[in-house]
């Protein structure tokens, strides 16, 4: 109980002051995880979108598996990057190891999965309701896709969140690939753990709360200008 | 008359789950008028229509039309019983099937504003169109499907669960739209409104052509009991 009072005191104290380290650390975090979510959503969405609307042979199955990699654990994630950009591996002349890029292609594969499958039981419903209506337009494919990814893109914002609060409080992949070094890929989670080994509990935990504040406050941002909860919008 | 016509179809099927729904039918329609589709619940009405228009898989026969198929789906539209809303305003449901031909963004919303002026729906240009009325919806749906200017529009049922001012309403649109050359074939279950609007009548029965001619002599002196049976009002099965 002291060391939670502590660590409240502690991070209002971190924050009041503009403590340098803590802002690099932190913008260090959003940049991180605001470039994956991006790189992610390009990805996941019109992925979501093309499983809604194509009808394939194995259609169920890609959408079985990518249901089930939503629990894709990040440290295993963590260990398949890590070995791919290590310098032994098919991509280790980019030098990529140990770098914000490396943590950023962590994240991404992480929240990949869990980005398209929310997205996809959105459109999936969507698709439901226009499909009459869309087929008889005689619409192409791409066409449909960037209907429904527009239509629906309030409930995007909902999966794109779930992406961002994943991979904002994500620690076991990005400390492979990142290895938590400071001033370079030292970012919240990271710093937490560092400091939680150390025995400081009480800046940890400092930490911890800005990790949320962060999380709490891009969100609402985020709310705010999609608009999503104002009424009549339906 | 339309290069989409004539439209001819000669023994075409539609199935479901083994199910004949349709067929086999042979009917031929040309490019003028009003045509609509008679028959009691179940006898194949929307199924019909859903072949003509093509959303419906043609399992035996063939339809043929004066331009080739694709042709021909650009060229036609389709209103639902229960109107498909985007989840759009309704100045954007409108432009919609205009922005999807590539009509500049502009262009687009100038003829929504104008369309919607037309049906009566300009004071609610910019509101969510899930939130209007059933009759707005409908008025909605139906200005969505004629804004491309179709050679051809399908719609089935499409007063079913209106009013009657809004039934008068979307008759108006309707009676306009044939006056600018679109040719409507829907289907109804609304006797009154056959005998308005229709120039040749379809009677369906057991998803079969039972009848089939110019509304005057089917609705004056129909020619199977069955039709006589089901202008009168009895059960027909």
């Amino acid at each position: 109980m002291i060391d939670l009072w502590e660590g409240l005191r502690q991070a209002f104290w971190l924050v009041a002051t503009a403590d340098p380290e803590l802002a690099e650390i932190a913008l260090r975090s959003l940049r991180i995880t605001l470039s994956a979510l991006v790189l992610a959503c390009l990805i996941a969405l019109p992925l979501a979108a093309l499983l809604a609307v194509k009808r394939f042979r194995l259609r169920r199955t890609v959408i079985a598996i990518l249901n089930a990699l939503m629990g894709l654990p990040p440290v295993v994630v963590g260990l398949v990057v890590y070995v791919i950009l290590s310098r032994s591996g098919p991509l280790g002349a980019l030098g990529l190891l140990f770098t914000p890029t490396a943590m950023i292609i962590a994240q991404m594969i992480v929240i990949v999965p869990l980005i398209a499958s929310i997205a996809h039981q959105s459109l999936r419903e969507l698709w439901h309701e226009y499909h009459d209506l869309l087929i008889s337009m005689n619409v192409t494919q791409g066409q449909k896709m960037r209907t429904l990814l527009w239509d629906a893109r309030r409930a995007l914002l909902t999966a794109a969140l779930a992406g961002f609060g994943r991979g904002i409080g994500e620690v076991g992949a990005i400390m492979i690939v990142g290895g938590n070094i400071d001033h370079v890929t030292r970012v919240l989670t990271t710093a937490i753990a560092l400091e939680t080994g150390k025995g400081e509990f009480a800046l940890a935990l400092a930490l911890g709360f800005v990790l949320i504040a962060l999380a709490i406050a891009v969100n609402l941002t985020i709310h705010w200008l999609g608009q999503t909860e104002r009424e009549g919008r339906w | 008359m339309s290069e989409l016509f004539p439209l001819s179809v000669k023994g075409a099927v539609t199935r479901r789950h083994g199910k004949v729904l349709v067929g086999p039918v042979d009917l031929e329609l040309d490019g003028a008028g009003t045509c609509v589709i008679l028959g009691p619940n179940g006898a194949g009405k929307t199924s019909l229509l859903r072949l003509l228009h093509g959303t419906a898989r043609l399992h035996a026969g063939e339809i043929t039309w004066g331009c080739g198929t694709e042709a021909a789906r650009n060229a036609q539209a389709f209103v639902f019983q229960r109107p498909v809303m985007l989840r759009r305003s309704v100045g954007e449901n409108l432009a919609y099937p205009l922005r999807l031909r590539g009509t500049p963004r502009t262009e687009a919303r100038a003829r929504a504003r104008d369309w919607a002026a037309r049906v009566g729906l300009s004071g609610l240009f910019d509101r969510q169109a899930t939130v209007l009325s059933g009759g707005e919806q409908q008025k909605l749906a139906t200005a969505r499907a004629l804004i491309g200017d179709p050679g051809l529009l399908f719609l089935d049922e499409p007063t079913a669960s209106l009013d009657g001012r809004a039934t008068r309403e979307m008759e108006e649109i309707l009676a306009k739209a044939r006056a600018n050359g679109t040719r409507l074939v829907l289907s109804t279950h609304d006797m009154g409104q056959a005998r308005r609007l229709a120039d040749r009548v379809i009677f369906l029965l057991g998803g079969k052509v039972h009848e089939e001619g110019a509304a005057e002599g089917f609705f004056s002196a129909p020619r199977t009991p069955e039709a006589q049976a089901f202008l009168k009002g009895d059960i027909v099965e």
